[in-house]
């Protein structure tokens, strides 16, 4: 067993409460998780303090709450099955809520970053520890015996004397109990919830259509709002004319609002692309949308925009530039600026003797466009705000986030302002940004009455917060007998490069630069799955399958040389990685995927590894052609994320990892003419499809007993790096360029 | 009887048959059945995606073929029945939800009912879909999760049954 007492030496952070008509109620802070976790510059300030509750009720039900909003990433399920592990319950007899937002109680409730399971891995089992130990002490007094004579089994307390009492019979007791000091966590070999496959929590509501998405919400007399926005990033609205959009039946007003009253400060979550917001509100969705199209509105240039930041880095005055942006126009942009001076993210050695000394020099440019989210939900939220309070209701990642500015924008206490999160129809990041919110808050207030603002497909896919646009020249050196004495990675984008200059080949390589460069844009952009390095494993993953080449190594035999250079005579300082695990990967998948042994020669193959947050991941794409065109048609995966919590569902998630890393790598684009976006719905974005998926993708788990990290985001990013190498292998030259697919015609494979 | 403002025919009234029962509902008739299903009927499982039947999110029977509601006016449906997916089995019961809870296919779900039409839809048509029928068929819906393979199984394993 792992004992455990970390986290309620520094605080009371226990308390139990008895629920009126009986049972416990258990509430638990989580505040010593954060010590351990690595990387908290980037978290937010409000992560301070995470809480959990258990409820056990006197039918011997449990239900647990689940703190963290649901995307898809299956934490309703994997975050209570923590909880009922130590616990010790019969997960038959669980179930689930979604908590409320209520960050004093349950923290920061932030769905992002591969950070749920990983932040709540201790906290939650020393809640359900906690409990189970409560219990037994409450048995232990009643019965008159021993603690440590009274055990339990799902749910059931016993003792030799043959006395048995189910956990709602003590639940009561129990909770006026000391919160114990000292727990005793289970070690992973006495699993009996954790580790095994179990079904969605939700399953069921979802078959069954039930309402439990955002755009679900309902509340009657609710009105309907939508936005019409500028046309063009870079524009802004100058008038309106909505007599003709007034006449339309069920139409209730139109009226323009500011977001964000001039100099209003901004936190790190507030992006918001457009200020003014031209509104349209009516009785129902397709009275809207009908209604929408008689707006006559004019445009104009918004002109260089200040925006004023707080929060992290203090405040600060941004300028958004003005200029309506064309892609083409920005890739000549982007060229010039990398021949310029940039700042220097990391050094090692001395690389410019390095190079000038190197037999061989390989230097390629990698590009990679802006990315829609594409959350199959759109944007939206309800709201209801009144002089007293606002009531807010729909999908986002982040509450606690956007809750401070909810505060400022409608001059209400934190008590005041309640929002519920629904089931979110995807994130991808998308939903960490909370403008929707505030838009809808403000309309509501508006209006008077309670409102569900939507976002149309059009609306969401053309206001941004898009994956930035990216591109790094990668540098190589190689000495005469082929060893790598040089790297250098120059990276740069719309509007900030994708550089983790820490990470892997840093470290393994006496000779290092990295350098980041940026240029300021009035597209808006934000998290994207898997931030930056959904574009650095790309890159970097192909350029390294380029310099094996040239050095005469297999692609993994050649990583893996690094690797033990990087762990056994490491370069520099703060390598974000660990080596063996990096290596790990790419041994498990070598085995699984019978890279290099005989019976693959139908497939063009390639291969790619890359780590980020917290975890490790590795993949062999299979490509092969069909109709003419190259199609992935086999995928083998290698992770290592420690403990697999749920399997079932961990291999769900790889594979949709897998199937989004293909669809990006192969179709996904966002560009713009004069600011326009062009493309503004899944007719002209082209989304990957069920006939273009791979036939199977082999998931494998690297198997330890290290306390698990994230799942959510590092299987992607390698994708693209994978389906890159296999599609050299296929055409017979290097794909630079994201997307591949409108390449593939231009060029027939080359012997 | 239509309503009429200003001039313009606004609201008319339907009767329609949606999961074996007769609804009435007083729209405009270009209104899609979507629409009609999520804002005056209270059936909220059918989703909105794009709005140009080019995600398959809104996807229902009409007469037992998958149509996509988001560009179904409401005036086009006529005495056909519609069946949404709190039709196809309240419980929960119909072979492709069982099949879909079976390999437990879903990530975020907001594509899955829409899925799921289309799936029973294609199985009525075709008991025994090749991979290829069901690429074909299902190609139509898109699952931003990436959850095609597991789809594609519990289809296959619904044919089962």
């Amino acid at each position: 067993m792992d004992n455990s007492k970390t986290t309620y030496n520094r605080r009371s952070f226990l308390k139990a409460s008895a629920l009126s008509g009986g049972g416990m109620l258990l509430t638990v802070s989580w505040l010593s998780s954060f010590k351990s976790a690595d990387k908290m510059q980037e978290l937010p300030e409000q992560w301070a303090t995470l809480n959990g509750y258990i409820h056990i009720l006197p039918d011997n039900k449990v239900k647990l709450i689940c703190p963290n909003p649901e995307f898809g990433q299956n934490v309703m399920t994997s975050l209570p099955m923590m909880l009922a592990e130590e616990l010790d319950v019969d997960w038959k007899n669980v179930t689930v809520e979604m908590g409320p937002h209520d960050n004093a109680k349950l923290g920061a409730q932030f769905t992002g970053g591969s950070n749920s399971v990983r932040m709540y891995w201790k906290p939650l089992r020393e809640a359900g520890a906690a409990a189970r130990q409560m219990l037994r002490e409450a048995t232990a007094q009643t019965w008159n015996v021993p603690v440590n004579e009274v055990t339990t089994k799902a749910g059931v307390l016993s003792h030799s004397s043959g006395k048995s009492a189910k956990y709602g019979d003590m639940a009561s007791k129990a909770a006026v109990v000391p919160v114990p000091k000292d727990l005793k966590l289970k070690s992973p070999k006495d699993f009996t919830i954790v580790r095994k496959p179990t079904k969605n929590v939700e399953g069921h509501k979802i078959v069954t259509g039930k309402p439990l998405f955002g755009l679900d919400y309902h509340m009657d007399g609710m009105l309907i709002a939508m936005i019409q926005h500028p046309p063009a990033f870079g524009m802004k609205l100058k008038s309106f004319d909505a007599v003709q959009t007034l006449k339309m039946p069920g139409i209730k007003d139109v009226f323009s609002i500011k977001l964000y009253e001039d100099g209003f400060e901004q936190g790190g979550f507030d992006t918001r692309t457009f200020n003014e917001l031209l509104v349209v509100v009516g009785k129902t969705t397709w009275e809207v949308m009908n209604a929408r199209k008689k707006l006559i509105a004019n445009w104009e240039p918004a002109g260089d925009v200040k925006d004023t930041m707080s929060g992290r880095g203090g405040k600060r005055e941004v300028i958004v530039p003005s200029e309506l942006e064309t892609t083409s126009k920005q890739l000549e942009k982007m060229q010039e600026y990398a021949k310029k001076p940039a700042q220097q993210l990391r050094k090692d050695g001395d690389p410019e003797t390095a190079f000038k000394n190197a037999a061989q020099v390989i230097e390629r440019t990698y590009n990679a466009p802006f990315l829609a989210h594409n959350c199959m939900e759109p944007m939206n939220f309800f709201a209801h705000v009144t002089d007293e309070k606002a009531v807010l209701a729909g999908p986002l990642q982040a509450p606690g986030w956007t809750e401070p500015t909810l505060m400022k924008l409608l001059n209400l206490p934190a008590d005041k302002i309640e929002i519920q999160m629904t089931r979110m129809g995807g994130g991808f990041g998308r939903r960490a940004y909370g403008h929707y919110l505030s838009e809808a808050a403000l309309i509501s207030r508006k209006v008077k009455a309670p409102v569900k603002l939507m976002y149309t497909r059009e609306d969401d896919m053309t206001y941004g917060i898009y994956r930035p646009m990216y591109t790094a020249t990668y540098r190589a050196a190689l000495d005469a007998d082929k060893n790598l004495i040089a790297f250098h990675v120059k990276g740069g984008g719309i509007p900030e490069h994708a550089i983790h200059a820490n990470r892997f080949p840093a470290g393994a390589v006496d000779n290092y630069l990295a350098e980041g460069w940026q240029i300021a844009s009035n597209i808006t952009i934000g998290a994207f799955r898997a931030p930056r390095s959904n574009f650095n494993a790309a890159a970097e993953q192909s350029f390294l399958d380029e310099v094996a080449e040239a050095a005469g190594k297999d692609p993994i035999e050649f990583r893996l040389e690094l690797l033990k250079k990087a762990k056994e005579n490491p370069v520099g300082k703060n390598n974000e990685y660990d080596a063996d695990r990096y290596a790990g990967v790419l041994k498990l998948l070598r085995e699984k995927s019978n890279w290099g042994k005989p019976g693959n020669e139908k497939y063009n193959r390639g291969v790619a590894a890359y780590f980020c947050h917290n975890s490790y991941a590795a993949h062999v794409v299979d490509i092969v052609t069909r109709d003419g065109e190259p199609y992935v048609e086999r995928v083998f995966s290698a992770m290592d994320c420690g403990i697999v919590v749920n399997p079932d569902a961990a291999t769900n998630m790889v594979q949709g990892a897998v199937v989004d890393g293909i669809g990006n790598a192969f179709y996904g684009q966002l560009t713009h003419k004069d600011g326009v976006a062009q493309q503004n719905n899944f007719s002209n974005y082209r989304m990957i499809r069920i006939n273009e998926a791979p036939k199977s993708i082999e998931v494998h788990f690297v198997e330890n007993d290290l306390d698990p990290t994230g799942l959510g985001e590092p299987p992607f990013p390698p994708v693209f790096g994978a389906v890159a190498n296999a599609l050299y292998k296929n055409k017979g030259r290097r794909f630079y360029n994201q997307p591949f697919q409108p390449d593939f015609k231009n060029s027939p494979r080359e012997s | 009887m239509s309503i009429h403002y200003q001039n313009t025919t606004i609201v008319t009234a339907f009767s329609l048959k949606i999961n074996g029962k007769i609804k009435k509902v007083d729209v405009d008739p270009s209104t899609p059945v979507l629409w009609v299903l999520r804002d005056h009927l209270d059936l909220r499982g059918t989703k909105f995606g794009c709005g140009v039947a080019a995600c398959g999110a809104c996807t229902v029977h009409l007469d037992g073929n998958a149509v996509r509601s988001c560009q179904l006016p409401v005036s086009a449906v006529g005495k056909s029945a519609v069946t949404t997916i709190e039709g196809l089995s309240e419980k929960g019961e119909h072979p492709v939800q069982k099949a879909w809870l079976e390999h437990d296919v879903a990530q975020c779900g907001y594509c899955q009912s829409g899925q799921i039409m289309s799936a029973a839809a294609l199985l009525k048509a075709n008991p025994n879909p090749s991979d290829q029928d069901i690429e074909a068929h299902m190609s139509g819906n898109i699952c931003r999760c990436g959850t095609y393979l597991r789809i594609k199984e519990a289809v296959k394993s619904a044919a089962k049954k």
